[in-house]
């Protein structure tokens, strides 16, 4: 049987759109529980049909973010628009949105039919319409012959669907979701997500997702924030975010990098596009090709993911820039590529990854051997955050 | 030793000796069998007797197993039919369970927004709300009872307050003590703590993510009470009830010392059969009847505690 792999993404950015109205705006947000602040002084724009992830660590104020959207929170300051409309003091019971808890929050004394129906019963919907929407509800998560168990005679897997056909049955404006998938084994995980994505698109909501996991975020999202301490650090698509962060903590939080910290010895921006920049780090001379803001002697760190890093037991011809020299310190072999941490002479560690390409019998490179690692001045970028 | 012990692996001993274990299921059944079977078929055989002017005051006493069978012929169920024959006892029972169902949802009434605003209120608070709902257990219930008649009485406390703060006039005086009214007072006030702390015991472990989830889906709260957190408490509800219903029926302290003399309560008959008549085959028969009728909720109860597990 031929399985759905969600489907083709449609040329969608509002966001890059002057004209277009943002669905959700949250205005100057501040949330103080105490004296701790939650959410500092946050602006943010989600567009309609749009699949947008909140990504950040615990604590770093995503959930309090989307608990003040779903009515459960009130801002200190700022306030919420939805369509347009400021939603202060609206009850949670009165907006348009629906959320799926962390925890699933299933009512343990109704079967999975009644579960899924509560929310329609609280609008007064007819009885034919509700079963229709409840049979409806079962057959798009896969669970109609476990309509009539109690959540507690469900497996996990399960137990999330009824939870995801519960906050859909009422098809609201928007759909939170709250570490949706966190509870779920990883296989069962990834084809959720897909299963989320495809659901996303048949019914052409706004979906917004609180995660910590990075990976789910990048392959479901339409746009990432990614959070730390109350403040977005970044709003992008998942491609920019992993080329393009604009900070060592997006680049440090998403994926793996290597960071080399240094200082600006030449930028070239001046000679016309592409710039370049020079940076020196600890007696290693990196070129990067990038507009930059910064200028010569500004403190800057060199960024770049290990498999744009190419390793060789050879010499490069051009010894100038953008090469590492040192010995093979571990190695890690993680089935689809081998991560290679290759130590310097002073004592500094840099990571390449290779994919491993054919099946791995004797290793050409393996522990103790000294090898170069080079990039090419596209790879990696410059930070100044 | 080590041969033998590789020979015969210990399977029975995973778990300690196999007599210690034996001893731990038989410990219960042991005390059971002593303070529980033992006294009921003392009670049930008086009170298959006949009344006796003599000491014990029952015939035929116990005189030996070889005289058993002798003795076991001159029980009947005389007794028994003298308890349907005189209504004073069916009315006893009735009055007694009338109080009871009140007096529980009275207690449920008072109770279940006590044991609410406790399992809502802040963790740090709970322990010492919960030390509250018990302190009054830290002196004499007896004492309890007898500081309320120095509340209800026609010239008490109550009174004296109604007449400082106005309500009352100099002449007029409380007449709530010896009425059902004052019995209710010190059965309500007596066993709210064994209503509270079920209802709470179920109400605090329940999630309020549930009610933030109805919330979420369009129920407002006062809905979400009788949708969700009532529903769910149930177990607390029974469980509260039955151990307030079972002893108020059989209630003998309170409606005595509290009650007038036109309160009908078993506990009362009983005594009076018992103490006051010295006839101790009826008090017995009264006594198994009472039991009865209580093993009728127990088991209702147990099979309700089954369900939930």
């Amino acid at each position: 049987m031929a399985k759905s792999l969600g489907p083709v993404k449609r040329k969608f950015s509002p966001w890059t759109d002057p004209q277009a109205v943002p669905f959700i705006r949250f205005e100057n947000i501040t949330k103080k529980f105490g004296n701790f602040t939650a959410v500092n002084n946050l602006t943010l724009d989600i567009y309609e049909r749009e699949f947008f992830s909140l990504l950040g660590p615990s604590g770093c104020g995503k959930t309090t973010l989307m608990r003040m959207l779903a009515g459960f929170e009130e801002p200190t300051e700022g306030r919420i628009l939805l369509q347009g409309q400021d939603i202060r003091g609206v009850p949670p019971y009165r907006r348009p949105t629906n959320m799926m808890f962390q925890s699933y929050a299933l009512f343990p004394h109704m079967t999975v039919e009644k579960n899924i129906a509560f929310g329609l019963q609280q609008d007064n919907m007819p009885k034919g319409e509700i079963e229709a929407r409840v049979q409806e509800m079962l057959k798009l998560v896969k669970l109609e012959e476990f309509a009539r168990r109690k959540p507690n005679q469900l497996s996990g897997g399960q137990r999330q669907r009824v939870a995801l056909a519960r906050s859909l049955a009422k098809r609201p404006k928007v759909l939170l979701l709250d570490e949706p998938l966190g509870a779920l084994d990883k296989k069962l995980r990834e084809e959720t997500q897909f299963e989320l994505m495809d659901l996303q698109h048949t019914l052409g909501l706004t979906f917004l997702i609180v995660t910590h996991d990075q990976e789910e975020a990048m392959t479901v999202s339409d746009r990432i924030a990614v959070m730390d301490k109350g403040i977005i650090m970044q709003v992008a698509t998942p491609a920019e975010i992993y080329e393009a962060p604009n900070s060592r903590y997006v680049a440090d939080f998403i994926g793996d990098i290597n960071i080399l910290e240094g200082s600006i010895t030449d930028t070239a921006s001046a000679l016309g596009a592409p710039g370049t920049v020079k940076i020196e780090s600890d007696g290693l001379s990196i070129a990067v090709d990038q507009e930059c803001q910064a200028v010569k002697g500004d403190k800057v760190a060199f960024a770049i993911r290990p498999e744009k890093v190419r390793i060789s037991p050879d010499a490069p011809a051009d010894l100038s820039a953008n090469c590492f020299y040192g010995e093979v310190w571990d190695i890690g072999y993680l089935g689809d590529f081998s991560l290679f941490i290759v130590r310097s002479e002073d004592g500094r560690l840099m990571r390449a990854a290779q994919a491993n390409i054919s099946r791995l019998v004797d290793r050409p490179i393996t522990f103790g051997d000294m090898v170069w690692l080079t990039w090419s001045r596209d790879a990696g970028l410059v930070l100044t955050r | 030793m080590a041969s033998v012990a590789e020979t015969n692996p210990p399977a029975a001993n995973a778990g300690g000796p196999s007599w210690t274990r034996w001893l731990v299921v038989v410990v219960p059944y042991v005390w059971l069998l002593l303070f529980f079977v033992a006294p009921f078929l003392i009670i049930l055989k008086i009170s298959l007797s006949d009344t006796a002017i003599a000491m014990p005051p029952y015939l035929p006493t116990f005189d030996g197993f070889g005289e058993i069978g002798d003795s076991l012929s001159q029980l009947d169920f005389e007794n028994y039919i003298f308890l349907t024959d005189d209504p004073l006892y069916i009315m006893s029972y009735l009055s007694s369970l009338r109080i009871a169902a009140i007096s529980t949802l009275l207690l449920l009434l008072i109770g279940y927004p006590m044991a609410l605003a406790m399992a809502r209120a802040p963790s740090s608070i709970r322990p010492t709300l919960v030390m509250l709902v018990i302190l009054p257990f830290w002196t004499s219930f007896l004492i309890r009872v007898y500081a309320w008649i120095g509340i209800l009485k026609p010239d008490g406390l109550l009174t004296l307050l109604l007449q400082t703060i106005g309500l009352m006039g100099p002449d007029q005086q409380v007449q709530i003590f010896r009425t059902d009214t004052a019995v209710f007072i010190g059965i309500v006030y007596s066993y709210l703590p064994f209503m509270v702390l079920p209802l709470y015991a179920a109400l605090e472990k329940m999630d309020n993510t549930l009610l933030e989830a109805a919330s979420d889906l369009g129920c407002p709260p006062w809905k979400a009470f009788w949708k969700i957190t009532f529903p769910l408490s149930l177990p607390g509800v029974i469980a509260g009830s039955m151990i307030c219903f079972i002893p108020i029926t059989g209630e003998f302290v309170i409606p005595d010392l509290l009650g007038g003399a036109d309160t009908l309560m078993i506990g009362k008959t009983l005594w009076t059969e018992f103490f006051g008549n010295r006839d101790w085959p009826l008090a017995s028969a009264v006594a198994v009847i009472l039991l009865i009728m209580l093993v009728v909720p127990i088991a209702i109860f147990q099979n309700q505690q089954k369900k939930v597990v």
